[in-house]
């Protein structure tokens, strides 16, 4: 059924239809829309045979749904960035148990200082936790990644992490198409746990394992993610006859047969790179587009596949790895090992920093040129960076850096004396 | 039920079973049909007191839940020294997630067994003093607060001694920790810290707030077999010494639990809804030295120059438990 | 269930890991000498027979108690319990009242009308028991469960020996000796009354009996020189207390003066009130803490009325009076004649100052080693004459009931033995069940259950039972006060405190026994088993 409404609604919509059992989360911006429709829904009545927990940390949130899917309960929860990382530990913890829970993490960037817009750092600290990791890139796609992350999940008994921008997709309203009950039931069978807590058949799960089996049981974590590299094809064009739309799937080009040059993204900031695209393309120039969909585990094979005739490539990414530069163009050059092809990285967004078209145009056509540096900052102000620099440099009592920079760049708190 | 401590028939009912009463007088532990939830085989130092304490409780648990029990257990010397791969000594369904979310993961569990409608499976979450007044005491209030229905059994020895017998804020003063150690002015942990978990548990109104020891079995199983009548979020808070990091002989584990109890450092009491309900009244008192003296750890307060003010300071801690609670006959003054 | 690698583990799989090699000390079940047992003077095995008791099981604890002792009811009423003095739960509050469920089962045999089992088989072999007193009895029915043909001669005209002849009836009822004697006899033990032996060898050549025991007990009073006139009435207290059996009670007057310390010195002072005597007053050289008669019978006596003149010896006796003289004693202990003298009124003065043996029937028989009055015997309790055996008072001994009665038992084994052609060895002792082996705190509090007493007038006046016995409700209770000092009694406290679940139950009456594979040997079975019936030993590489 077609909607309007704001991408965290029809997210909670998605996940209801997927009949989830418990559901369990802490409040952050900006995850919260998506949890308090579930929480009204179970409150209501309008969702059944739902457990809604208000747990007191995110930290409580994955460890009840570990409890929770260890005793065989579909179960669900949401964050994003601090809380991300507060839960990190038991992050690790659902993955190292094999735990099918689906958790939707609206990307937003992590403090200090602290940010509450988007980017991908958050999810992408996290991405050798051993979670699978989907990123949406349009409202539609983040709630129907929903639906095949239950059927990912416990199919492989791995947990998954769907990813959406912050603000961006949760609350921007667009028009989606709900599925039915019906159809949702028709792709999803009930969850059929491969290890339970039960007194019928008693098990310990959670033993320690020491050097002479660890290796092993690592070894077992990434052949079975690596599992999904065949599954979530399978999955979508199961999803497809089902739903009869595309979504999912491992990366989407566009225009990149031919491309000379193939900008390498994800998430949302991929329309609005396809829109540059659509207008270099009519301008006559040769650039395309990959967009990945699943980050982890990494399609080596496909997005070589799809890049390998490129001339260079462009990795446009939300996340920043500190002392060294792009998280996502380093798995992409693992993907391209030992071919001739530059990849340029290019940190974008970060904080939420909009990315504009014109930054866009100006880039791509340096990049045909090759006339950019390994990595590059987009729209980064240089002269206040450059004050800062000079500033440690001559002081060492040099202050705060957040509020050096906000009084230099000019906000209105900067303007009292 | 309450328990009703039967007088005399030679042994009464302070031993773990007696020939002279009828077997359904006896205690769970007394019975060759035990469930043995934790059995033989796990990892544990001679004469651990935890190892005792979690089959007492377990099993008085499985006992009143029918067997039909689930158990969560939080990082520290019981989850290790009772699942090193391969061997696992429990022979219940149980799980193992971290350090601090034994009553996070508890919740989960007993959420998914609601929702499913499986009303005769309970739920247990434990873990040492540690993971439960330290690290795991944000999870904890959490389940307090919400009324989750599972029943917190904390094993409290006094420190994290699986890593080493370091201070938590479970340590008594004046003990020897690795982090706490017996020199300088101030030797051992410091006065004027620590917390008393059923305290804070109590504060929480919760249903159903207990402290136990491992030399008072039938009271123990009396309070288990109690919290496991109710629903909602209960808590029993075990006194198991530790031989290791109490610095006692391996044979004496049960004997140090019962002069901590007869010398009022450890008050043994129920609470409902915040309200204490019942005292385990003190037998023959004894001054505390009775009880620092034959542990290590308080080796430094004996000795050519014995620390009788740290020992006073002890004493009117004992004292204070002794009035607070009524442990002596006479009740509370 | 598809249980992933290493993370998930069955149930049970700990059973692989035998912890039991961790050790170096392991815990063995012992079974340890009560000192209840040890001290026992007859060798009952005390905390065996409280054990059935216990559980209401009073015939066969019954049964278990004349193992070794064929007599409990008079034992339960002239016994000195010295088990009591020895019983561990004098520490904890006041010692268990061994005697009075004694009594208590005693009394309930007689009621009920048990019997004693017959022996299997016949020996065919023939013993001679000379005296029925506590020793010949206790032998003659030992040797009848063991198959002999036993024939007791008695000089006087009752059984019992000093048990008839000595203790008086209000500590000891006729009618109860009698049930016990009769109980013996009819095991097929042959009495003869009034058949004095003279002659020990002419008796059992003529009877054809393979060996004898000889317990003719001490029945001779001994006398002191006191100078007296011809009209004085002195008496031996011996022979007091044998006349009292008779139709004629002596006439001891109004002021009866007894002279000496011992129990019968008590028990003829106590007599002469019953026999109505106004002053009954006790002559004792020493004082009370000296008095080598029991403390609670000086007590009774006391509360009856009977007086004593400590520190005083006899100097002489006049008509209707005495003269005593004071003494002191000296540094080492001993009395000293003061100088002072006194004068008491007194119409008879009963010496009650030892009593010898009638050596008589022993005259010409060649080994045998008589010193101090009394024979010596081996530790096999046979004289230096092969075949003769003796016990009781007429071998060195404390001279009680109790010890009587353990004589015979221990002769009639023995006996049994050389019959047989091969020396009786008794089983090697158990290690002591010391206090310092128990751990008392598992006992629940119980007090002492204290025995009935008769008021003070009908005790002055008549020669009723001075001392009740308990009812089935306070014997039970009291029985139960017992520790069971060294011996299982299925508390189950090491099968419930072992950290390693490593105690296996076996079943009611069949006790525990280790898992040696999974015991680490941390030894708290052995701090928590009340009645120390674990021990801990090295372990053997």
């Amino acid at each position: 059924m077609l909607k309007q409404c704001e991408g965290s609604h029809a997210v909670a919509e998605a996940v209801a239809l997927c009949r989830p059992e418990v559901i369990c989360a802490y409040p952050i911006s900006p995850q919260t829309h998506i949890v308090e429709g579930l929480g009204e829904m179970v409150k209501s009545g309008e969702l059944k045979n739902c457990e809604f927990i208000n747990v007191e940390s995110e930290f409580a949130a994955m460890s009840v749904a570990i409890g929770s899917s260890a005793t065989g309960a579909r179960t669900y929860t949401a964050t994003a960035s601090q809380g991300l990382l507060f839960m990190a530990e038991a992050v690790y913890n659902a993955s190292g148990l094999g735990l099918p829970i689906v958790m939707t993490v609206a990307n937003r960037a992590i403090g200090a200082p602290i940010n509450i817009w988007n980017d991908h750092t958050d999810a992408l600290s996290q991405r050798d936790s051993g979670w699978l990791q989907l990123f949406a890139e349009t409202n539609q796609e983040a709630l129907d990644l929903h639906i095949q992350a239950f059927r990912l999940a416990e199919e492989l008994s791995l947990p998954v992490m769907v990813c959406m921008d912050g603000f961006i997709l949760t609350h921007a309203y667009e028009r989606v198409d709900v599925p039915t009950q019906e159809q949702v039931d028709a792709y999803l069978p009930p969850y059929e746990p491969r290890q339970v807590l039960d007194p019928k058949e008693p098990v310990s799960i959670g033993a320690m394992v020491g050097p002479e089996a660890f290796m092993e049981v690592r070894y077992l974590a990434h052949a079975k993610q690596m599992q999904a590299l065949e599954r979530i094809p399978a999955y979508a064009a199961e999803f497809k006859a089902v739903f009869g739309r595309d979504s999912g799937g491992l990366c989407h080009t566009y225009h990149a047969d031919d491309a000379d040059t193939i900008i390498v993204a994800m998430g949302s900031v991929l329309g609005t790179i396809k829109d540059v695209v659509d207008e270099m393309r009519a301008a006559g120039h040769k650039v395309g587009v990959l967009g990945i969909t699943l980050f982890r585990p990494f399609p080596i094979h496909d997005v070589r596949e799809a890049l390998h005739r490129a001339k260079r490539v462009v990795v446009l990414e939300k996340s920043l790895a500190v002392g060294l530069g792009g998280i996502v163009a380093t798995n992409v050059r693992m993907a391209l090992s030992a071919l001739p092809i530059d990849v340029y990285t290019v940190v974008a967004g970060l904080g939420g920093r909009p990315i504009t078209m014109r930054s866009l145009h100006a880039l791509f056509r340096k990049a045909e040129k090759d006339d950019l540096d390994p990595v590059t900052f987009l729209d980064l102000n240089r002269a206040v960076v450059d004050k800062q620099l000079a500033r440690e440099k001559a002081t060492r009592r040099s202050g705060p850096i957040a509020e050096n920079l906000l009084r230099d760049v000019g906000v209105v708190a900067a303007k009292i004396a | 039920m309450s328990f009703q401590p039967v007088k005399f028939y030679q042994t009464g009912t302070f031993t773990v079973g007696n020939r002279l009463l009828a077997p359904e007088e006896r205690s769970v532990q007394s019975s060759p049909r035990r469930f043995n939830s934790l059995n033989s085989g796990h990892r544990a130092c001679q004469g651990c007191g935890e190892a005792l304490g979690a089959r007492y409780a377990i099993d008085a648990a499985m006992e009143a839940a029918h067997g039909q029990l689930i158990a969560a257990n939080a990082t520290g010397c019981l989850e290790v020294f009772s699942t090193p791969y391969p061997e696992t000594s429990w022979q219940i369904p149980w799980v193992h997630s971290l350090f601090g979310n034994a009553a996070a993961v508890a919740t989960g569990v007993a959420a998914a067994l609601k929702v499913k409608g499986r009303k005769e499976v309970r739920v247990v979450a434990q873990g040492g003093d540690g993971g439960t007044t330290d690290i795991g005491f944000g999870c904890l209030s959490g389940m307090f607060e919400r009324n989750d229905d599972v029943l917190y059994i904390c094993y409290d020895n006094g420190g994290y001694m699986n890593t080493g017998v370091q201070r938590s804020s479970a340590t008594p003063p004046a003990a020897r920790t690795a982090t706490t150690m017996a020199v300088g002015d101030e030797p051992g942990n410091p006065f004027g810290q620590g917390k008393f978990v059923p305290a804070i548990a109590m504060a929480h109104d919760i249903p159903y707030v207990a402290t136990a020891t491992v030399a008072d079995l039938r009271d123990l199983e009396a309070k288990v077999g109690r919290a496991m009548e109710i629903h909602g979020a209960r808590y029993i808070h075990i006194l198991v010494p530790c031989p290791l990091g109490w610095g006692t002989a391996s044979n004496e584990t049960i004997k140090m639990a019962r002069l901590a109890k007869e010398t009022g450092i450890f008050p043994v009491f129920a609470a409902e809804n915040g309200v204490v309900t019942e005292v385990l009244k003190i037998r023959h008192r004894l001054p505390v030295e009775e009880y620092l003296k034959p542990q290590k750890r308080y080796a430094h307060l004996f000795g050519k120059q014995p620390r009788v003010d740290v020992i006073a300071r002890l004493q009117a801690l004992a004292d204070r438990n002794i009035k607070k609670y009524g442990l002596l006959d006479g009740g509370a003054n | 269930m598809d249980k992933p690698f290493a993370i998930t583990l069955d149930p049970g799989s700990s059973l692989a890991n035998h912890t039991g090699s961790w050790r170096t000390v392991k815990p063995v079940y012992v079974d340890r000498l009560p000192p209840c047992n040890a001290t026992c003077p007859a060798g009952e095995n005390i905390q065996g027979w409280l054990f059935h008791a216990e559980s209401g099981d009073y015939e066969k604890a019954w049964r278990v108690l004349t193992e070794n002792n064929p007599l409990p009811a008079i034992m339960g009423r002239v016994c000195y319990h010295p088990c009591e003095g020895a019983c561990n739960r004098q520490h904890v509050d006041a010692a268990v009242g061994i005697n009075s469920v004694e009594r208590f089962l005693g009394d309930e045999a007689i009621k009920r009308g048990w019997k004693f089992e017959k022996p299997a088989a016949k020996s065919g072999k023939r013993v001679l028991v000379v005296g029925a007193g506590p020793s010949g009895l206790s032998a003659a029915y030992h040797l009848a469960r063991l198959g002999h043909a036993v024939e007791i001669h008695e000089a006087g005209p009752f059984a019992g020996g000093m048990m008839r002849f000595g203790i008086p009836k209000y500590r000891l009822p006729r009618e109860v000796l009698e049930a016990e004697v009769a109980r013996i006899l009819e095991l097929g033990v042959v009495l003869k009354l009034d058949a004095k032996v003279a002659d020990i060898r002419a008796t059992m050549t003529a009877g054809g009996f393979d060996a004898a025991f000889l317990a003719v007990g001490a029945h001779i009073g001994k006398r002191a020189y006191i100078p007296a006139g011809d009209a004085t009435k002195i008496v031996d207290a011996v022979s007091v207390l044998r006349s009292m059996e008779g139709e004629d009670k002596p006439l001891l007057g109004r002021r009866v003066v007894i002279y000496g310390g011992g129990n019968t010195a008590i028990d003829v002072a106590r007599t002469a009130k019953r026999l109505g005597a106004e002053e009954s007053i006790i002559v004792y050289r020493r004082t009370r803490e000296k008095m080598p008669a029991h403390d609670f019978e000086v007590e009774e006596a006391l509360q009856e009325g009977v007086m004593v003149k400590w520190l005083s010896t006899i100097k002489q006796a006049g008509e209707g009076e005495i003269t005593i003289e004071k003494m002191a004693l000296d540094e080492k202990g001993f009395p000293q004649p003061t100088g002072e003298f006194e004068t008491l009124a007194a119409d008879s003065v009963v010496l009650a100052l030892g009593q010898d043996v009638d050596l008589s029937l022993l005259d010409g028989v060649p080994g045998l080693e008589i010193k101090d009055g009394v024979v010596q015997v081996a530790p096999n309790m046979m004289t230096g004459h092969a075949g003769i055996f003796a016990g009781g008072d007429m071998v060195p001994s404390e001279r009680t009931v109790t010890v009587a009665v353990g004589h015979g038992k221990k002769a009639a084994r023995h006996i049994d033995g050389w019959l047989r052609g091969e020396a009786y060895a008794p089983a090697p002792k158990h290690e002591l069940a010391g206090i310092e082996k128990l751990n008392p705190w598992y006992y629940s509090e119980a007090p002492h259950t204290v025995r009935p007493t008769l008021d003070i007038i009908r005790r002055q006046s008549t020669f009723d039972e001075v001392q009740g016995g308990l009812d089935e409700s306070n014997a039970q209770f009291e029985a139960r006060r017992c520790l069971s000092c060294g011996n299982c009694f299925e508390c189950d406290n090491c099968y419930g405190v072992c950290p390693d679940n490593a105690v296996i139950k076996l079943g009611p009456g069949k006790r525990f026994a280790f898992n040696y594979d999974y015991c680490k040997g941390c030894g708290v079975c052995v701090a928590e088993c009340p009645c120390g019936a674990i021990k801990m030993v090295p372990e053997e590489i």
